[in-house]
């Protein structure tokens, strides 16, 4: 994985701080070619990554960047399943069976509601599997080395002890997909422990890790033992998370810590775009620096 | 360890269950549901217990207390069950269908002395606690409006045919969607008194209302306005937001964002002029995140009063007797 990832937040008015910013965003980013710029200017400032959730608008970029083979010859897309608000929504009007039923392609719900017979654990990993099919449709042709269960999705199952879930996602991922199962939770510390018991080595998981310590469930210290302590592949997402820290401070935060792969961000504009990047780079240099001069003593 | 249930394992009981189920003062005994599928899943991954008969859960496996997710026509009818045997209530909003049912519950509850909460979350959001702080400190001086709003996409086109567009089933945008901003207002403010108008609108909906516009007196006498639209599809998802404004100042809070502008009286921590709170530095940590740290909270604070650890005062029966009254106000001054 590249250290710098570029997210989408910004593109489909999720803004975790302002509901007004959010509607800014979202006249900002009304035309795709809005959003086609915004990661040409991310790719100009070396970022190759964009991980994106399966929100209908990424077809569009996807058809951009399939029409664009030459110019995204080094790009690739991190998706993240599912775009939860679609399924939620849905789950309102048509409750949670009604939901399957719509979204499961084919006839899979029609031969299994007849019978009345107890569901197996088959019927749920094919449910599971085929809406993986239906969601990852939209990036045939793209490259997608690391494909990620939504933080909703994580939790919701990880609370519920479906750990078995987890574990056919991500032998699914690798046979289908030739691609590294990812994880995006609130919860790491407690995700990892489950992964691990269910024999998923060192796994890709993508959780809020920032100085100010929000949406580090369960307290700053308990994510920060894990990343020294433990074996696993960590995004750091929301890292400038809490208003009162400046950018500076923040990055600077998670350069730091020990484990962190690779940095999420996202961001609206070219100055923004590459004041983080070089933040991210400025202090990576510094600590590489420092860990040489350390050792050649 | 405090041993639950939960009856109803649709979209809040589920999302329910998975916080109990990480939760470590929780022990999960029963889930009642009357899907085979969610039941089968839950049974088979999570190692639940589960039974589609509510009345044999509770016989069988003896919870403490009794996570009440149903639709909102069942409420009565199983809660009124769980009192009778003794057990700890949380039910979702809103409470009941008909002021006589609620007051009947909260009397029952009463003389039951048990703990009993509805699943008003807004209560536990950081930006909103720090708006009745505020009020509560007089430095908006003499509080003489407010604006209690909520926007959002649930029914965004014509084909709904579902519990929530029927009105018998506590169905509508004013039992659904107002309902957390009325319990907003009665809680920041005073509870709602009166109406001086209102409007139950379809937009989509054949049978329901989409929006609800009122003008509002509260029992303290100040007045204000409620705007509410489900139908909003320029919204990603549910927003809520207070406005109050008094002789010394005034505050803008959804909740994400609180804006606050003082003239001179200044509680702790603000200064004269506008002042901007963002809910990152005003959310308390919690042990399990799902959706939004206010779930999580609203059942800390509740397994934490059956356990006897904190007094049973946020979100009681009682207070969302009042909302449901407001409700019963809005509907007949729409006529």
């Amino acid at each position: 994985m590249e250290r710098i990832l570029f997210g989408d937040n910004q593109f489909f008015a999720v803004n975790h701080i302002s509901d007004e910013k959010s509607r800014a965003q979202s006249i900002k980013f009304k035309d795709d070619q809005a959003i086609i710029k915004t990661l040409d200017d991310a790719r100009e400032a070396g970022i190759n990554t964009f991980m994106c959730t399966t929100h209908d608008r990424i077809l569009n970029i996807c058809n951009i960047i399939r029409a664009n083979p030459e110019k995204y010859k080094d790009y690739q897309i991190f998706p993240c399943m599912p775009y939860a608000h679609k399924y939620a929504n849905a789950v309102t009007e048509l409750g949670i069976v009604g939901t399957l039923k719509q979204y499961v392609p084919g006839n899979f719900f029609g031969s299994l509601f007849k019978g009345g017979v107890a569901y197996l654990s088959k019927d749920y990993t094919s449910i599971m599997e085929l809406l993986i099919d239906s969601e990852m449709k939209m990036f045939k042709g793209i490259k997608t080395p690391v494909v990620f269960l939504q933080n909703v999705i994580t939790d919701l199952l990880l609370g519920l002890r479906a750990d078995e879930i987890f574990v056919a996602y991500h032998q699914y991922i690798r046979k289908k997909y030739d691609a590294e199962a990812g994880f995006i939770t609130m919860n790491m510390p407690k995700l990892l422990d489950v992964l691990e018991r269910g024999g998923i080595q060192n796994p890709v998981i993508c959780s809020s890790i920032n100085k100010a310590g929000f949406r580090m469930s369960g307290g700053k210290e308990i994510y920060e033992k894990t990343l020294q302590t433990r074996k696993v592949r960590a995004i750091a997402m929301q890292v400038l998370g809490g208003g009162a820290i400046s950018p500076k401070e923040a990055i600077e935060y998670v350069c730091k810590l020990p484990n962190i792969e690779s940095i999420l961000f996202g961001a609206s504009s070219k100055g923004n775009i590459n004041e983080t990047a070089n933040l991210i780079r400025k202090f990576d240099q510094s600590l590489a620096y420092n860990t040489e001069t350390i050792k050649a003593n | 360890m405090l041993k639950v249930a939960l009856i109803g394992a649709g979209k809040m009981g589920i999302s329910h269950l998975s916080i109990l189920g990480a939760h470590p003062q929780v022990d999960v005994v029963g889930v009642c549901d009357t899907s085979k599928m969610v039941n089968d899943f839950l049974s088979k991954y999570g190692k639940f217990n589960c039974f589609t008969d509510y009345k044999k859960m509770v016989a069988d496996v003896k919870p403490d207390a009794v996570f009440v997710a149903v639709p909102t026509k069942f409420h009565y009818t199983v809660i009124k069950d769980l009192l009778e045997s003794s057990v700890h209530v949380f039910a979702e909003k809103p409470f009941c269908l008909t002021v006589a049912q609620g007051e009947e519950l909260v009397k029952l509850a009463a003389s039951k002395k048990v703990v009993n909460q509805i699943g008003y979350h807004n209560k536990f959001v950081g930006t909103f606690k720090e708006v009745k702080k505020i009020v509560n400190s007089g430095a908006l001086g003499n509080i003489y409006h407010f604006i209690g709003e909520a926007y959002g996409p649930v029914v965004t086109n014509k084909k709904q045919d579902t519990w929530r567009s029927d009105p018998s089933e506590g169905g509508g945008c004013l039992l659904d969607y107002a309902s957390h901003v009325i319990d907003l207002l009665n809680d920041i403010l005073s509870p709602v008194a009166a109406s001086k108008g209102s409007l139950l609108k379809s937009v989509y909906s054949g049978n329901v209302e989409d929006a609800v516009y009122s003008l509002l007196e509260l029992s303290s006498g100040v007045n204000g306005v409620l705007s509410v639209n489900w139908s909003d599809d320029t919204y990603r998802k549910m927003s809520t937001s207070i406005t109050v404004i008094g002789t010394k100042g005034k505050v803008i809070s959804d909740a994400n964002e609180l804006k606050v502008y003082f003239k001179d009286s200044l509680p702790n921590g603000y200064s004269k002029g506008w002042n901007v709170k963002y809910i990152t530095d005003l959310t308390e940590e919690v042990d399990f995140y799902l959706r939004g740290e206010e779930y999580s909270a609203q059942i800390d604070y509740f397994v934490n009063a059956a356990l006897g650890k904190v007094p049973n005062t946020i979100n009681t029966f009682e207070s969302a007797l009042n909302t449901d009254r407001a409700i019963s106000i809005i509907k007949h001054s729409s006529k």
